[in-house]
């Protein structure tokens, strides 16, 4: 049942030959059996998730059923969900029971989904490798010595593992492609102001943006017509029409113009990495899309803009964590300030601390000029390259990155390579565009290989198309890795 | 202190908007709810919750902005000034920083019965923060986010007064204004007014002296003697040879004196960058004429009319503009056919008077429009003596009468002016009859006794002669 895509499950649910009880059952069971290994969740609540399963099944049975009624999905642990722990991944809020629902929330409760549970993540999205979390590490389940990705690698890892048909993820430099791309399943991140963010626990708002993983790109087509809508709680949440995105699935390719920059296919990408996006692009050639060479040449200045806006941001998101109102407070302390000292010093991880103070630095009198207010300026000229580029091409397509998921522990104590690493991702955030990984092959120790597809403004709808196009002709996005439960591998590849 | 110092002041005064919401959320505004009751999921900053722009209070600054004659600003934008304090829920506040909603305007207002005018710097929006109990938890302190998000304007002066009865004067002219485009309140003691006073002094004509700030000051006594207070405290530190170090200031009434709360070294750095969460917010010209169009006259345009068309003095004029109530009375007066310059000398003497003893406001007077008028041609037609028709009017103000019917009340109290030729020369005749002393002296050149016998013979009549006929009278009868 778990290898199902959810396309597979809706319909057997809509024809009850699936009840979501049975489904929801199915799927808590092998997260059970498979957290000691993959450690992909946070917080998992059977009783309730059922009880929405039962809820679903009655509203089946009723025929008004929408596409993902029945259908179990794994949230994010950023995403506030009413009744739920809700811990972004951080010991600050490790005692926070949210007391309202995410838009996101709200909208796949209308839709009849079954909250699966809340999935392992960076400390506040801060992270490319799923080790910055306060409850432990989240293993990659193609190899259990090598990182998911972060920060959504818990949402990556719980997909590609077959713990939940699809789960929601948010994208700040990355946090999707990446881990997708690590785990060998299919992620989008829609355009900045697509999904909207209310509720979900803010890192760097300006760059936030929700999107999901999935096995496939026609689910994450179905997940999407969930998440995207318009919501006047974000001032940042665009009116845009929203397109019917599982109808345009079947578009194709021919005549499509992929733009390869020539900034993402240098020595700086693994071969392993470059030798089947490459082959992926001959893949699509075959379907009938022609090649264009662009170049993005203000990509090298995303890492540092990056890393002072986002930081900046944070730095000023956080504050509200300060042991008043609600989360951790240090049991003892003398006065307000050692208060405020004690319960953050406590209650944030090295990654978010660094991050805090890298963002109070920037923004600090005599500094903002040269950190800030330059990085904003640069960070429009990255996006006028993507403007460019697009008059040539109508999507983009390179690595999401520069190599397969590397060992747990390998890059822990640099954090700079870390951020390094993201220099194939952050661009597309800092333009505000939408991005997807899809497996695309597999490298070095037959861990995964994601191909990046970039595209404009709102143009979700063909790089869904696009991405579907290639599921059509290969079949990497079935691959799957050996089961994390002991019971012998799975098909493999 | 000596004479030789000149003062100068800034004021920044946060008025609270009028607006049934918070700024960046849907809780109610209301005073005095029981704490925490008007604190929504945005004030009390839970994860994930986002501010939406109310645009009540952006039209209340464009009001504030049109009236003041300030530039109303294309594009403004929200910045977060970033300090912790427990009843700052964001570690953040929501303000305006490098583009604010309104820059320039200024106000004018009477002084010592000279118009004063006084440049505005710009004008503001940003959210309240909250309120620390400190005896509400015995043991703890408690925090109230009711009023955290509540919309305010903070309007600020450039360094334009000369001292602390200016300060005032502008404070109260403010005070006026802003609840006469009905965009604040007013309500001091709960806080809806309250003001800042930046305070220096130099030598004249020197460059300015290092200023002070003294926070919250929440009356207009408290902002006279605070400013008061600190001139006398800066000029004693520099008389004695001392520097006056920049510094915040509280305001102790108790005292009567302030006190340092923070030096400049300490000061936050409050690391102001533009807000992620809120767009740049633009304002079209289609909104202002909107915002315009709907408003009531503004006191310039009033004093405008009063001048040009009345022919009342600038003096008279503002007086009259002092508030929309009292602009609102006159015009109610001058409804009828009265003279505009008697009218407004009634309504800025003995009406405003009559109020300020009753403590009340011109939209409360027991006295209405209508009746000051006809109290008003009563006088023009001698019906009434101007002695009389300060009776009528105290009359009118105790609202005895059922009717409030003021020629009833001429009738019924006996008020009316004696004008009756042959009544007034009887009474001159008895008069002259009963004081030959006097009316020798006068025959003699004693030019004083007649003025003995005009009182002999207002005395005799209660008051209630014609004076001028009684002088007609007494003249021709002395010969």
């Amino acid at each position: 049942m778990h290898r199902e895509t959810l396309k597979a499950l809706s319909a057997q649910l809509a024809a009850r030959k699936l009840s979501s009880v049975e489904v929801t059952t199915h799927f808590l069971d092998r997260i059970e059996r498979a957290q000691s290994v993959l450690n992909a969740f946070i917080t998992v609540d059977r009783e309730k998730s059922l009880a929405q399963a039962k809820a679903a099944d009655a509203r089946l049975a009723k025929g008004d059923a929408a596409p993902l009624t029945g259908i179990p999905v794994a949230h994010k642990d950023l995403f506030c969900a009413k009744g739920w722990r809700t811990t972004a991944g951080s010991k600050i809020l490790s005692n926070f029971i949210a007391p309202y629902d995410a838009h996101v929330i709200e909208q796949f409760d209308r839709a009849g989904a079954v909250l699966l549970g809340k999935a392992n993540m960076d400390e506040f999205a801060m992270g490319s490798s799923c080790e910055n979390s306060a409850y432990g590490c989240v293993r990659n389940p193609w190899d259990t010595n090598a990182v998911p990705g972060g920060s959504s690698g818990g949402s990556a890892a719980a997909v590609a593992a077959r713990l939940a048909p699809a789960a929601t993820a948010t994208d700040t430099g990355g946090s999707i492609r990446q881990p997708a791309s690590f785990t060998g399943v299919s992620g989008l991140r829609p355009t900045y102001g697509r999904v909207s963010r209310y509720g979900m626990v803010a890192f760097a708002s300006s760059l936030d943006q929700g999107g999901c993983i999935a096995k496939t790109a026609e689910d994450l087509a179905m997940v999407l017509d969930v998440m995207a809508s318009y919501d006047e709680r974000d001032s940042t949440c665009l009116d845009h029409p929203k397109d019917d995105y599982v109808g345009s699935l079947g578009r194709g390719v021919k005549g499509l113009r992929i733009g390869l920059p020539k900034e993402y296919f240098t020595k700086d990408v693994a071969r392993d990495v470059i030798d089947p996006i490459l082959a992926a692009v001959e893949q699509y050639k075959k379907l009938g899309a022609t090649v264009v060479d662009v170049s993005l040449p203000n990509q090298k200045l995303s890492v540092p803009v990056y890393y002072v806006i986002a930081p900046a941001e944070a730095s000023s998101n956080l504050s509200r964590f300060d042991g008043v109102r609600y989360g951790h407070r240090a049991e003892k302390y003398s006065d307000l300030m050692d208060l405020y000292q004690k319960s953050r010093a406590e209650g944030f991880g090295a990654e978010a601390k660094r991050r805090i103070m890298i963002g109070t630095y920037v923004l600090s009198h005599g500094y903002y000029d040269a950190y800030y207010l330059q990085a904003q300026k640069i960070r429009r000229l990255i996006a006028r390259d993507f403007i460019e580029a697009f008059k040539q091409c109508d999507v983009i397509m390179g690595p999401a990155a520069p190599t397969v998921a590397y060992d747990l522990g390998a890059k822990v104590t640099d954090p700079v390579q870390m951020y390094l690493d993201d220099l194939y991702t952050i661009p597309i955030n800092l333009a505000g565009l939408p991005g997807m990984s899809i497996p695309c092959g597999f490298g070095n120790k037959g861990r995964p290989v994601g191909l990046q597809i970039v595209g404009n403004y709102f143009d979700e709808a063909r790089m869904l198309a696009v991405a579907h196009a290639f599921q059509q002709a290969t079949d990497w996005h079935e691959k799957e890795p050996p089961s994390p439960l002991g019971e012998g591998r799975g098909e493999g590849r | 202190m000596r004479a030789d110092w000149e003062v100068v002041i800034g004021l920044e005064t946060h008025a609270q908007l009028t607006t049934a919401s918070k700024i960046f959320s849907g809780a109610s505004t209301a005073f005095g709810a029981p704490p925490n009751t008007q604190a929504s999921a945005v004030d009390i900053a839970l994860p994930g919750t986002l501010p939406v722009l109310n645009k009540g209070a952006v039209e209340r600054a464009i009001r504030f902005g049109l009236a003041v004659g300030g530039t109303i600003a294309q594009r403004c934008v929200f910045a977060r000034k970033n300090y912790f304090y427990p009843d700052l829920p964001k570690g953040y506040q929501i303000s305006q920083y490098e583009q604010p909603v309104v820059a320039g305007g200024t106000l004018s207002f009477l002084l010592d019965g000279a118009v004063k005018t006084v440049r505005l710097t710009r004008a503001h929006l940003e959210e309240d923060a909250g309120k620390l109990l400190h005896e509400a938890v015995p043991g703890s302190s408690g925090v109230d986010l009711n009023r955290a998000g509540t919309p305010l304007l903070e309007i600020v002066t450039e360094p334009d007064m000369r001292s602390a009865a200016e300060a005032v004067a502008y404070a109260k002219a403010l005070h006026a204004l802003v609840r006469w485009i009905g965009i604040c309140d007013g309500n001091m003691q709960e806080g809806s007014f309250r003001c800042d006073a930046n305070v220096s002094v130099r030598k004249p004509g020197g460059a300015l002296g290092t200023r002070c700030e003294i926070k919250n000051l929440n009356s207009f006594r408290f902002l006279e003697k605070a400013i008061e207070y600190e001139i006398r405290r800066q000029v004693e530190v520099i008389e004695d040879g001392g520097k006056i170090v920049q510094e915040t200031r509280l305001y102790d009434p108790d005292r009567d004196e302030t006190r340092s709360m923070r030096s400049k070294e300490d000061a936050h750095d409050y690391r102001y960058f533009p807000d992620p969460d809120l767009l740049p917010l633009a304002i079209d010209r289609a909104w202002i004429d909107r915002v315009g169009g709907a408003m009531t006259a503004l006191p310039d345009a009033l004093r405008g009319r009063y001048i040009s068309q009345l022919g009342l003095s600038l003096y008279d004029a503002m007086l009259l503009t002092e508030s929309r109530e009292k602009a609102a009375f006159f015009d109610e007066v001058m409804k009828a056919d009265v003279q505009a310059k008697i009218a407004a000398n009634w309504v800025n003497g003995e009406v405003s008077a009559l109020l300020n003893d009753a403590g009340l406001e011109f939209d409360r007077s027991p006295v209405s429009g209508g009746q000051l008028s006809r109290i008003l041609q009563l006088i023009a037609d001698g019906t009434l003596s101007g002695k009389g028709a300060k009776e009528v009017l105290r009359e009118v103000a105790r609202g005895d009468s059922a009717t409030g019917d003021v020629d009833e009340i001429v009738a019924s109290k006996n008020l009316k002016q004696i004008s009756d030729g042959g009544a007034i020369e009887a009474a001159v005749d008895q008069v002259m009859a009963a004081n030959p002393k006097l009316v020798e002296d006068y025959r003699s050149g004693k030019e004083k006794a007649f003025n003995a016998l005009v009182g002999q013979v207002m005395k005799a009549t209660q008051g209630k002669a014609n004076p001028a006929q009684v002088n007609a009278a007494l003249k021709k009868k002395l010969g």
